[in-house]
């Protein structure tokens, strides 16, 4: 390419660009890089928990192509005569005997495993800590609703990646789960025992469920959730970063810091860091000790079987639930499974659903790249605080053998205690956090106008005491004055243009009323105005 | 629901504080960005310099921490186990390798977050956004442009073509569902039949040899499989997914259900040791109270009464078997369980 | 109420609040801790009488009645074995500080000599188990794997994959048994002790019962190696869980604070 033209002969390019060159004919990188390299991201820690996901989903995927050089997705039947003594002589399916082969005869096979599974456990906890920032400083309204989904989805297959991959070594705790499984699918109605007998090959356990989990786990969701990752990263790029409000930061621009140089080296630091972070506590810590299990056998059992928490929802209410079950025309309806696997089906869709019935709500059809905080928006805060809340407690629920160990509490009153409070507890938790967020607005509301108490009592001439008040800053006035407030939609004139009587039809009638739960008068305080602000600071001669 | 009937006061005004014209009348105003405020390491070289060499040591560090990962990999065979005061007995080469590649990466992370933060300009940007939604010229283009395409393709002129596309589109796939049918045999009456029959007899599964009554103390606890199943059979673990078995002793007296009483011999009964919840191997079995409960999701069922369910998610009792003495003085079983045992499923009835 | 509001930002508002909360929390424990837990004993009885029955006499007749036909606050102890008292005194259970389900582990207050008495007393009251000897309950020479295999069937549903205890109904539970010595295991699967059942001999042999003891010994021991590090208490994934969300995600989102926070600046002069 350096014999084109003379004039370009008298300057040899360097090498890098000449190989930009020649990506550049081919792919048209300058273009894309024109559009992203300086791109600007904005600085908030909050704004890394995606980057955590993220690098930990990455670590997943380096560790576990390493995991499937070794082990055997099979269910044939071994006699056990590795390394690890108490198992000696002892029958299991070779996925269990590669799993303990990967454990105590690969050098850095038992540190790759804990990895890949303490990487999971964090992948989770990051995924559902990282949706709760979504949610509550609202960045998954307009136009990020879909990108919400993606994520939605991303958290919901990471569930089932890592319930197939806890399951594939085929140990006692793991099988445990699978049984589970598999007496879910048979509360199924009607299509429960097809179900059951196609996905396990026949009756349970079979000889084929580790192979098909293992086709699952290692390629269809991982590759599901691999698309699903690009397309969330692309639409961040594209939308561009969200912001708290502040001194400079419109709905129109983003503040920050350039992807290059900054964001290179941050972000790609911050995959070192949460990599070895994630690998020092695998150095440090167990997780899953499987060779204590045993392989497992249908008719062994140990206390305490769990799943990895991410399950640990699901588990909690199957375990509250009553046993009912309705016996009709010669067939079974076992609610006692069935309802709980409804109410977990639409727990998640009500939080993945919670942004487009807050738009309609709100009516509101404008871009929003400005962040909330989640005080001025008290209703969905209080909502997504009660979600939360019904979240733990079954959580707890499904813990309840181990929290009644080790707080000595009767697992029957740990069980009543979540029944009762699966209910009560997000009401209680919307009350007050509504309050709190109400409070909250009311003191930025009394800083902006009475300025900040700066602990300095001052008396007065006339011997009263009175505590001197800073005056915020501008830039600080701004950032408390700067979000935005609706007024309750109406139902709209009663009477059209043409002077025919309309009926408001319920739909709209429901949402005026969520409206006015939302935004209506003692939901949220009147953030100060002008005019208020003006009249006390000229009445209190300062200035 | 339409979106004409929102009275548009309940939007709240776009702010458009970016022109910043009369910040005197507005205190609220936003004031713009602050102006940048250097760093140390910004003014003085010599603190500039000083980062320069942590970012650098902690790359250094990160490769020597790369050699002692190599150096554990060859130095510590893969059984050993060193004690390493709090963590306990730990294996050697999972402790020095997790740690120094721990280091390894977490030094290049921090090397670069640290060179980003110290050395790299943080002056704050803003960079505008643009409208995502299209230009109304754009729109019209692109409507104008697809119907252009749907015309010349005629697919609103002939139906009959645009009607079979869809329904050879919608039918295609079901050549790949009828492909899922080889996954599994069909239900039939699998789940209602197990192992068990008449005349079988109870083979402990501790000593793999068959029960006696006078085996079988009061308060004790016991778990059985029928005669003929090996641990090596080819399909152990189908058929003891349904035929294990809980054996207890209860004082006659005791039981409070008759069928129970009736189905038992001398007290002793035999019920099915999979729960009727979810399937979890049922048998923390409490010899006082004789209460079982499942560790899976803690349903408790009352041995002493059929037993019933008396807390917790399953929704029937446990199964008992009818067992008896055959003439060799051996517990056996006088038929199969006359219902499903394990979960409950729809055709259970 | 007024003059409680204009108090809430009093310095000691917080406090106050704090401790109605732990007086809550303390409170809502009381109404679902299962009733009949431990008080300190403090009524540890002066050992001086020698002999089993007066032994008996003194700290059991109270319950299991004056010659051991039980009462309606302890069982009958007739037939029960010498193997029983041993593990019941052996282990502290008894003599119990109140009647209950669930009589906790705790300090030994006799001497084995006298636990032997009082053991040699109840076994003359009807036979049953007797105390085992070294040679029955030593794991030496047992097969550890076939013995992980048995704990399996018979003692993990209760007591954990490697015996480190698990909840049973109303508040009872099955204890860890990684301080037990072999002796008191093997009495406890001969004789059932409390709400849990017995594994006679007649079911499960001798050496199965050694064989078991000796899987406990591996697994559960100070000795026994974690080869991937901390145990995090063994009970699985509900600790691994709290694990990484506080420690594993929480320093993660330390880094993370300072990756985004903004760099010092210089001082203006």
């Amino acid at each position: 390419m350096s014999t084109t033209t003379a004039s370009d002969a008298n300057r040899k390019a360097p090498a890098g660009e000449r190989v930009a060159d020649w990506a550049d004919g081919r792919l048209g990188i300058y273009s894309l890089a024109k559009a992203n390299m300086r791109k600007i991201f904005p600085d908030h820690w909050s704004f890394m928990l995606g980057e955590i996901c993220l690098y930990s989903f990455l670590i997943i995927i380096l560790t576990g192509v390493y995991l499937t050089l070794f082990f055997h997705p099979s269910m044939n039947e071994i006699e056990y005569h590795g390394s690890y003594v108490p198992m000696h002589g002892i029958r299991m399916t070779e996925a269990y005997a590669s799993t303990l082969d990967i454990s105590f005869d690969v050098r850095g096979g038992l540190l790759i495993r804990q990895i890949h599974h303490w990487a999971a456990v964090v992948f989770l906890a990051g995924m559902f800590v990282h949706m709760m920032r979504v949610f509550f400083t609202g960045a998954f309204r307009k136009p990020r609703e879909i990108n919400w989904l993606f994520g939605f989805l991303l958290f919901v297959l990471g569930m089932f990646t890592g319930f197939t991959g806890y399951s594939l070594p085929d140990d006692l705790l793991s099988g445990t789960g699978v049984r589970f499984t598999q007496g879910a699918i048979l509360s199924m109605p009607i299509v429960g025992t097809y179900i059951s007998m196609f996905l396990f090959g026949g009756e349970f356990p079979g000889h084929d469920i580790i192979a098909r989990f293992y086709s699952i786990h290692i390629l269809l969701l991982p590759g599901i959730m691999l698309g699903l990752v690009v397309a969330h990263l692309i639409l961040v790029f594209y939308h561009k970063h969200t912001q708290f409000p502040g001194p400079g930061r419109t709905n129109k621009n983003v503040v920050g810091m350039p992807l290059l140089p900054v964001y290179m080296a941050k972000a790609g630091g911050f995959f070192f860091l949460v990599f070895g972070v994630i690998a020092v506590i695998s150095a440090l810590f167990t997780i899953n000790p499987i060779w204590t299990m045993g392989p497992y056998r249908p008719d062994q059992v140990s206390t305490g079987a769990q799943p990895d928490w991410y399950m640990g929802f699901a588990e909690g209410l199957v375990r509250v639930m009553p046993g009912w079950e309705i016996n009709l025309w010669g067939h079974t309806l076992v609610l006692g499974v069935l309802i709980p696997l409804v109410v977990f089906g639409v727990m998640l869709a009500a939080i993945a659903l919670y942004p487009f019935i807050e738009s309609w709500i709100t009516g509101d059809k404008r871009e929003h790249h400005l962040l909330d905080r989640p005080r001025n928006a008290p209703t969905r805060t209080a909502l997504g605080v009660a979600w939360v809340t019904a979240y733990m407690i079954m959580l707890v629920g499904g813990g309840n053998d181990i929290f009644a160990t080790h707080f000595h509490l009767s697992i029957n009153s740990i069980t009543w205690f979540v029944r009762i409070f699966f209910f009560l507890g997000p009401v209680i938790a919307f009350i007050v956090t509504k309050r709190i967020c109400l409070g909250l607005q009311r003191r930025d509301k009394d800083k902006v106008l009475h300025g900040r108490e700066s602990g300095i009592i001052k008396r007065l001439p006339h011997g009263e005491f009175v505590e001197i008040h800073e005056p915020l800053s501008q830039a600080q006035l701004h950032a408390l004055t700067a979000h935005e407030q609706y007024t309750p939609a109406e139902i709209g004139p009663s009477v059209d243009e043409n002077g025919v009587e309309r009926k408001p039809s319920r739909t709209e009638k429901l949402r005026a009323k969520l409206s006015k739960g939302y935004y209506g008068e003692g939901n949220q305080i009147p953030k100060a105005s002008v005019e208020e602000y003006k009249e006390i600071t000229s009445g209190h001669g300062h200035h | 629901m339409s979106s004409q009937e929102i009275s548009k006061e309940s939007l709240p005004s776009e702010q458009d504080t970016a022109h910043g014209t009369a910040v005197a009348e507005n205190p609220f105003a936003d004031p713009g960005l602050p102006p940048h405020r250097p760093r140390i390491q910004d003014i003085d070289e010599r603190a500039a310099k000083r980062s320069e060499r942590t970012v650098a040591l902690l790359f250094t560090l990160s490769m020597l921490a790369t050699i002692g990962f190599i150096a554990s990999f060859v130095i510590f065979p893969v059984d050993k186990i060193v004690y390493v005061w709090p963590l306990g007995h730990v294996s050697a080469t999972n402790l020095s390798l997790g740690l120094t590649l721990g280091l390894a990466l977490f030094c290049i992370g921090a090397g670069a977050v640290h060179w980003a933060r110290t050395l790299m300009s943080d002056e704050e940007v803003a960079d505008d956004r643009h409208a995502i939604e299209a230009t109304p010229d754009v729109k019209a283009k692109v409507m104008a442009d697809f119907a252009d395409g749907a015309r010349e393709s005629a697919i609103g002129r002939r139906p009959l073509i645009r009607n079979t596309m869809f329904g050879a589109l919608a039918m295609v796939p079901l050549s790949g569902v009828v492909l899922l049918r080889e996954l599994g045999p069909l239900p039939e009456k699998k789940l209602f039949h197990t192992g068990w029959a008449k005349g079988k007899q109870l083979i402990n599964m501790n000593t793999n040899e068959p029960l006696r009554p006078e085996d079988v103390a009061v308060g004790s606890l016991t778990f059985a499989k029928p005669q003929g199943l090996e641990e090596d059979d080819h399909d152990f673990s189908n058929k003891i997914a349904k035929d294990a078995l809980m054996i207890v002793r209860i004082q006659p007296e005791d039981i409070k259900d008759k069928r129970e009483l009736e189905w038992s011999h001398e007290g002793i009964v035999a019920f099915s040791k999979i729960c009727t919840h979810v399937g979890c191997p049922i048998s923390l079995y409490e010899q006082q109270t004789h209460h079982v409960l499942c560790p899976c999701h803690q349903s408790t069922f009352d041995l002493s009464d059929g037993a019933r369910v008396i807390f917790g998610p399953a929704g029937h009792p446990l199964p008992q078997l009818r067992i008896g003495v055959n003439d060799k003085g051996f517990l056996e079983a006088l038929g199969d369980f006359d219902e499903p045992v394990g979960p409950a499923f729809w055709e259970r009835g | 109420m007024k003059k409680l509001s204009a108090r809430r930002r009093h310095p000691l508002a917080a406090v106050v609040v704090l401790l109605l909360a732990l007086a809550a929390t303390g409170g809502l424990y009381a109404a679902f801790a299962p009733a009949g837990k431990a008080q300190a004993d403090e009524t540890a009885q002066s050992l001086a009488i020698e002999e089993g029955k007066k032994l008996y006499t003194v700290g059991c007749a109270s319950c299991h009645g004056t010659g051991g036909q039980g009462t309606t606050d302890g069982p009958s102890l007739v037939g029960v074995g010498s193997a029983a008292v041993d593990f019941q005194v052996g282990t502290g259970r008894m003599p119990a500080q109140q009647p209950g389900a669930q009589v906790p582990e705790k300090k030994v207050i006799y001497s084995q000599a006298e636990i032997d008495q009082l053991a040699a007393y109840i076994a003359s009251l009807g036979a049953g188990p007797i105390t085992p000897t070294e040679k029955q309950y030593s794991p030496d020479g047992a097969d550890i794997a076939r013995g992980g295999d048995l704990f399996r069937t018979n003692c993990a549903q209760c007591h954990n994959f490697t015996g480190a205890g698990g909840a049973l109904t109303h508040g009872k539970y099955a204890p860890p048994l990684n301080d037990v010595s072999p002796k008191h295991i093997y009495e406890a699967m001969q004789t059932g002790p409390q709400n849990m059942p017995s594994f006679p001999d007649t079911t499960m042999p001798e050496q199965e019962k050694k064989d078991i003891i000796a899987y406990i010994r591996t697994v559960n021991d100070d000795r026994t190696a974690t080869p991937g590090g901390f145990a995090l208490g063994g009970v699985g994934p509900v600790s691994e869980g709290l694990f990484g969300w506080i420690f594993g995600l929480g320093s993660l989102i330390a880094v993370a604070v300072w990756v985004a926070a903004h760099t010092a600046k210089a001082k203006k002069s």
